[in-house]
């Protein structure tokens, strides 16, 4: 039988890559690669070779230039001398090949951001590598750690949060995560299309709300969360692979939980996803 | 021709920087402003074309969503002043420093040596301001003056000049690899002045002692074979003042004192650190026999113990007071990631699973006059925690526990320490993860950043007090990214077996790391022109000392030097071969060709006689507080709760990641809320493990005031206290001593040395007296022994201060418990005895008085206590516990309460109290901070088991958990003595730091 296998990239800064491998593993990946982007840059690895690509959390380069722009450049310039063929190829050509595939990117938190960046998201015509939204410094004006309740679309295309029934509560850890656009047609555009697939609300997930600290950021529309129109392009500020056992609940000593933590349903999707569509 | 590239907002956009800065002007300075908005300035000097200026500034350096840029043209409109912040030459300019790496991408080309970035920050006030006032806002705010520069102009100013000029900060200097010769034969005033004007931090006897070196017939006779007279050079005597100075070499810790106590007892003890810390783990792990659980003591740069049968544990916590008190951002940053250094530079390295913090601080609300040079304890502040938070969160390391202290003299040195946690596998390649070795022929290779003149004298600096001349050299900024892109290549070079053995490049520099590695094999041979730069114009003994941060030294055999060199460049890491390691007994270094430092071993590391000083203890009579007797205490419990050591640390701890990794199992916050303090943290760092980590720390300098050996033993006993109460494992458990003190040493600026040293004597034996009993061995610790401020009229000391740090494990964190109460109609029960010890406790201190009646630790009833309850608490009979300390039984209780969302109902007469019952007051019972207690709740169906699970330990049930919000407490007449409800307890507890 055929494998599913995801990869994590790691380097300049990327720091969550262990618990994102294990979620994949958790989320029924056979396989969960932890990749250097030095052994891309190499050829060591290829892209080709998965079906899931996790951008994870982390402070790329220092987030210096404003989070993930530096890195989002570097994908954009950088080039991978060692190929199959011989012939150089940029390793943006490995991004967008893998993305025509029909393949899975996850970016959470810095992933995110990175993603917003290079344009991979909202990608509204398909375009992914123009920028029309960012995400920025919190109105609060400072990091924050602290878990959040996020309200799901269940009309989103998104291929992550299939069957999440209100909603789903998980960590945010960022500085910069105000989500905005380039224009109110923007806005519309990823609302209509059910793309602001997961937004911050109280704990009843009844509506979106704009409120402190409920929504840590002052997002535009408490947007947390976004796909693309395939639905198979997400970003999210918050971090699912965080929450994947009780034991990460900030009150798990005081409730009756459920065994698996609330992030692991986009992992377990993916896996379905890749099983059903991808081998 | 450099250009000005200068990306603004739109205005649109919310400007939050701009916001901060308005706010901190009102807050701190007093002023007025209508408006604060920022621009971020790079001054590009590189050959770039117009058009990759364009495609620089467009694309790396610019959010098209948010921002614009523009080139060579300022964007400023509608300010009065506008105020330019950058770096001065050579500080390290981090932002800078990627936006190169950026350009470099875009231009397919590395840049230049005499090519940068730099980056600096406009700030632009609507304001209407004097230019006094804009002058006091850019020095008293934006700009700390010894690492960054900064331009003012008003708006007119502005308009005429087109804007500010573009400076380039860049140092300029040639490569002259200037060795000079000292002459010591002169007199003995002469020595001092050579000590203290080069910042040697040199005793004259230290001094006379290298000066007889040089008289020796056979060194020189040695010396003249390799090329160099009889004078030392200054490599050399650079080298020794590093090598024995207070930082590196603990003169203190191994001075032989004269110690004698209140009654005219004489002590000579030879070494504290060997007679009481290094006996301490003798003994320990003498009687766990074949159960002892350390693997690597004291001799590397963190402790080693067990973890489970494939994975060993690491821990250190070091301090970086002194230059916290210069750049308290800098200061702290390189606090955080030069501890990192410490566990992944222990045995063949560790992956680092977790950071600790602890700060003492002054009142930031202070407002009375400071000494010049002293920041505001508001700015060290805000430095520290953006410092720590910086460097803990862009490392992918989680905070997971802390505390910050309060106490006006550390407006004299703050205190920040900080820890590190790392895993190691048990066997590396075959060999034990924490052994390591070095063989002569061995390559000596630096890995990481580069050298430059940040750091030079920070280990002899740190050994002196703050004065008004402290160098700003000492002062670095680390980079926490450059330092995360070694890690990663280490971590897969030791997984590889390429290097046999690592240490970090810390104080001292290169002469610390490559002395403390030639001493593995005797001896090396090092070419310090061979060593990278950041910019030319260091001389040779500047190289050798520089602790320019980022940089650990490998041990590589030759014959896998190939192999790492080519992983390093993949990886983007610079490192370089410097020489090799030999056996030849010499510290041999050369600058090119040319010997320029020839030192022997056995002077370096053994040449220093110990210290002698002298130590006398007479203990302090405090006035006593009158006993209050109230009807209603309830207002006293309030003040209590926003007492700054009390008070929710929330609005600091947030800004810390405390969950990256995933393993975050108790965290920082917990209850129903999730903002109630958590005692300890417990981590799970094998994600596939149901193991834990528990980690926690005890520390009580107020104490000191009455005696330090009970500070030491309360300090201990709290960190104790805090690891039971989640579920630490008290059979698995090991101890990290870090003393700060204030110089100690009998001299003209310290007469009350003896005194000091006699503190310092008895906070050892303390350790002595409680760590063998209860099997606890110290595995790692760091002394810092001039925490003093002195200008030549006003010399403020630090309280003697030990962090006591505890770390071990649990073995299943699915038992772990936190201190909210879980349900209405559980029991609450009180573990240990109350006595009259309201000595130094935070509820005197709210009345301005110290008192003299210490608590008191009496460890053989604490340990039994603590591994009662352990096991309870393993077999799910505990429903939350938390540790009783600062306030006593009633903040204990009222934090319980609100964490937990449930009231209670408390009779104080079932309280147990041991001692003179004319003591037993309803004012003792609630506000006495005495040891080793734990206030725990249990499930009434669970009570008889509980009983039976702490029999004979010392316990009561002092109450109930209440189905409403009320805290009630009914005093020994049965009358209530004490009542309010939650929402007050907790506002009153969160409101004072809330909106730091």
């Amino acid at each position: 039988m055929k494998q599913t296998r995801a990869i994590v990239i790691t380097g300049n800064g990327t720091n969550c890559e262990t618990e994102a491998a294990h979620a994949c593993r958790l989320g029924g990946f056979d396989e969960a690669k932890i990749a250097h982007i030095a052994e891309i840059l190499s050829g060591e690895v290829r892209l080709d070779d998965y079906h899931f690509l996790n951008l994870t959390g982390g402070f790329l380069d220092g987030d210096d230039l404003g989070s993930a722009k530096a890195q989002a450049h570097r994908l954009k310039y950088a080039t991978v001398y060692d190929t199959p063929n011989g012939a150089p190829e940029k390793l943006v050509e490995q991004f967008t090949r893998f993305i025509n595939a029909g393949k899975l990117v996850l970016g959470v938190c810095n992933g995110f951001q990175l993603m917003v960046k290079m344009g991979m998201l909202p990608a509204l015509d398909g375009n992914t590598l123009t920028q029309t939204v960012t995400l920025c410094h919190n109105d609060c004006g400072r990091f924050q750690d602290r878990w959040c309740y996020l309200k799901a679309d269940p009309a989103s295309p998104c291929v992550f949060t299939k069957g999440i029934e209100k909603g789903i509560y998980l960590p945010v850890r960022h500085g910069e995560g105000k989500f905005l656009t380039d224009s109110p047609a923007t806005l519309e555009r990823i609302e209509s299309g059910h793309l602001a697939v997961l937004k911050y609300s109280e704990a009843d997930y009844a509506e979106p709300t704009m409120e402190f600290p409920a929504n840590p950021n002052g997002s535009t529309n408490a947007i947390a969360g976004l796909c693309d129109p395939t639905g198979r392009l997400m970003g999210l500020m918050p971090h699912p692979e965080a929450f994947v056992h009780y034991t990460q609940h900030p009150r798990w000593t005081r409730e009756q939980l459920p065994e698996n933590g609330d992030g692991l349903i986009l992992y377990k999707n993916a896996a379905d996803f890749v099983r059903k569509n991808l081998l | 021709m450099p250009s000005r590239i200068e990306i603004a907002l739109k205005d649109s956009v919310r400007d939050s920087r701009g916001e901060r800065i308005k706010r901190e002007i009102e807050h701190f300075l007093h002023l007025k402003v209508k408006q604060v908005r920022t621009l971020d300035v790079f001054t590009v000097d590189a050959e770039l074309s117009r058009t990759e200026l364009e495609a620089a500034a467009s694309g790396p350096f610019c959010d098209p969503v948010i921002q614009s840029y523009s080139i060579d043209l300022p964007q400023a409109v509608g300010f009065d002043w506008a105020v330019e912040v950058g770096f001065r030459p050579g500080v390290t300019d981090n932002v800078g420093r990627t936006a190169g790496e950026a350009v470099s991408y875009l231009i397919q080309r590395p840049l230049a040596d005499n090519e940068a970035v730099y980056s600096s920050i406009q700030y632009l006030l609507s304001a209407d301001l004097s230019s006094e006032q804009v002058e006091k806002i850019a020095t008293g705010l934006l700009c700390n003056t010894l690492i960054q520069r900064y331009s003012i102009m008003s708006a007119a100013d502005f308009m005429a000049k087109r804007g500010f000029p573009t400076t380039v900060p860049k140092v300029t200097g040639e490569t002259k690899g200037q060795v000079r010769e000292m002459d010591l034969e002169v007199s003995d005033e002469e020595l001092l002045r050579i000590s203290k004007d080069g910042v040697l931090a040199l005793t004259l006897e230290e001094m006379k002692i290298i000066q007889s070196h040089y008289r020796d017939p056979q060194v020189l006779a040695e010396r003249k074979k390799q090329g160099l007279g009889s004078k030392p050079t200054d490599v050399e005597l650079e080298c020794l003042a590093q090598t024995w100075s207070e930082h590196c070499k603990h003169k203190i810790f191994s001075a032989t004192v004269q110690y004698e106590d209140e009654n005219g007892n004489k002590q000579e003890i030879k070494s504290l650190f060997k007679s009481y810390i290094q006996r301490v783990t003798k003994d320990v792990r003498e009687n766990l026999g074949d159960k002892d659980f350390c693997l690597s003591v004291f001799k590397d740069n963190a402790g080693v113990i067990t973890f489970d049968e494939n994975n060993s544990l690491v821990f250190k916590v070091e301090t970086h007071n002194s230059p916290s008190a210069l750049d308290p951002y800098g200061g702290a940053l390189t606090g955080i990631v030069g501890v990192n250094r410490d566990p992944f530079g222990t045995g063949q390295g560790s992956k680092l699973i977790f950071n600790t913090d602890v700060f003492c601080f002054a009142d930031p609300f202070y407002d009375k006059p400071l000494p010049s040079r002293l920041l505001h304890p508001r700015r060290i502040f805000e430095g520290v925690v953006e410092g720590v938070e910086h460097g803990g969160n862009k490392s992918g390391i989680p905070t997971v526990n802390g505390s910050i202290v309060f106490d006006e003299r550390f407006a004299g040195k703050p205190l920040v320490f900080c820890g590190t946690a790392g895993m190691m596998p048990a066997r590396v390649n075959g060999i034990p993860g924490h052994e390591k070795s070095i063989k002569p022929g061995d390559l000596i290779v630096m890995a990481g950043g580069r050298i430059g003149k940040d750091g030079i004298h920070g280990a002899t600096f740190s050994s002196e007090e703050l004065n008004e001349n402290s160098p700003v050299t000492a002062v670095q900024i680390g980079d926490p990214i450059t330092q995360k892109r070694m890690f990663d290549f280490l971590i897969r070079a030791r997984d590889k077996g390429l290097y046999r053995f690592i240490t970090d490049n810390g104080a001292g520099g290169l002469s610390s790391s490559i002395g403390e590695m030639a001493g593995e094999c005797n001896g090396c041979r090092m070419d310090l022109a061979k060593a990278p730069l950041k910019y030319p114009g260091l001389n040779p003994w500047e190289i050798l000392i520089s602790e320019a941060q980022e940089r650990m030294s490998m041990a590589v055999p030759p014959e896998k030097l190939d192999e790492f060199m080519a992983m390093s460049k993949r990886f983007g890491v610079e490192s370089t071969v410097l020489g090799e390691f030999t056996d030849s007994g010499t510290f041999h270094i050369q600058y090119g060709d040319a010997t320029v430092a020839w030192l022997p071993m056995e002077f370096m590391h053994e040449g220093l006689p110990p210290m002698q000083i002298p130590a006398k203890w007479q203990p302090p009579v405090n006035p006593e507080a009158p006993a209050q007797h109230k009807e209603d205490w309830t207002a006293d419990l309030l003040g209590l709760l926003g007492q700054l050591n009390i008070c929710s640390k929330e609005s600091v701890v947030r800004r810390y990641d405390h969950e990256v990794q995933g393993g975050s199992v108790v965290k920082p916050f917990t209850g129903v809320t999730n903002d109630g303090p958590s005692d300890a943290a417990v981590v799970r760092p094998i994600l596939d493990s149901y193991k834990g980590v528990v980690v926690s720390h005890g520390i009580c300098p107020r104490y000191s005031d009455i005696d330090a050996y009970h500070m030491a033993a309360n300090a201990l006993d709290e960190a104790l206290r805090n690891y039971v109460a989640v579920g630490g494992n008290p059979d698995h458990w090991a101890g990290l001593d870090n003393f700060c003190w204030c110089d100690p040493v009998l001299s003209e600026k310290t007469p009350d040395g003896p005194y000091k040293m006699a503190q310092l004597v008895r906070a050892n034996q303390a350790l002595l007296d409680l760590c063998v009993p209860i099997n606890l061995p110290l595995v790692s610790g760091k002394d810092s022994m001039k925490n003093d401020f002195y200008d030549g009229t006003t010399k403020i000391s630090i309280p003697p201060t030990l962090l006591f740090s505890v770390i071990g494990t649990i073995p299943d964190i699915r038992n772990a418990v936190t201190m909210d109460f879980k349900r209405a109609g559980d029991i609450i029960c009180l573990l240990g005895e109350t006595k009259d010890e309201l000595g130094g406790s935070e509820y005197l201190a709210m009345q301005g008085y110290t008192g003299n009646k210490v608590p008191k630790v009496n460890i053989t009833t604490a340990l039994a206590r603590y591994k009662a309850l352990h096991q309870a608490i393993m077999s799910g009979l505990v429903a939350s516990c938390h540790d009783l300390s600062d306030g006593g039984l009633a903040v204990a209780l009222a934090e319980s309460a609100f964490s937990g969302g449930f009231g209670c109902r408390v009779e104080l007469a079932n309280v147990r109290f041991e001692g003179d019952q004319r003591y037993k007051t309803d004012e003792l019972l609630l506000f006495s901070e005495s040891a080793s207690r734990l206030l725990v709740t249990v499930h009434p169906a669970q009570w008889a088991a509980f009983e039976e699970a702490m029999a004979g330990t010392g316990f009561s049930q002092i109450g109930q958990v209440a189905d409403n919000d009320i805290v009630t407490i009914a005093g020994l007449e049965g009358k209530t003595v004490l009542s309010t409800d939650l929402a007050q307890l907790k506002s009153a507890w969160q409101r004072p730091l809330k909106e730091l």
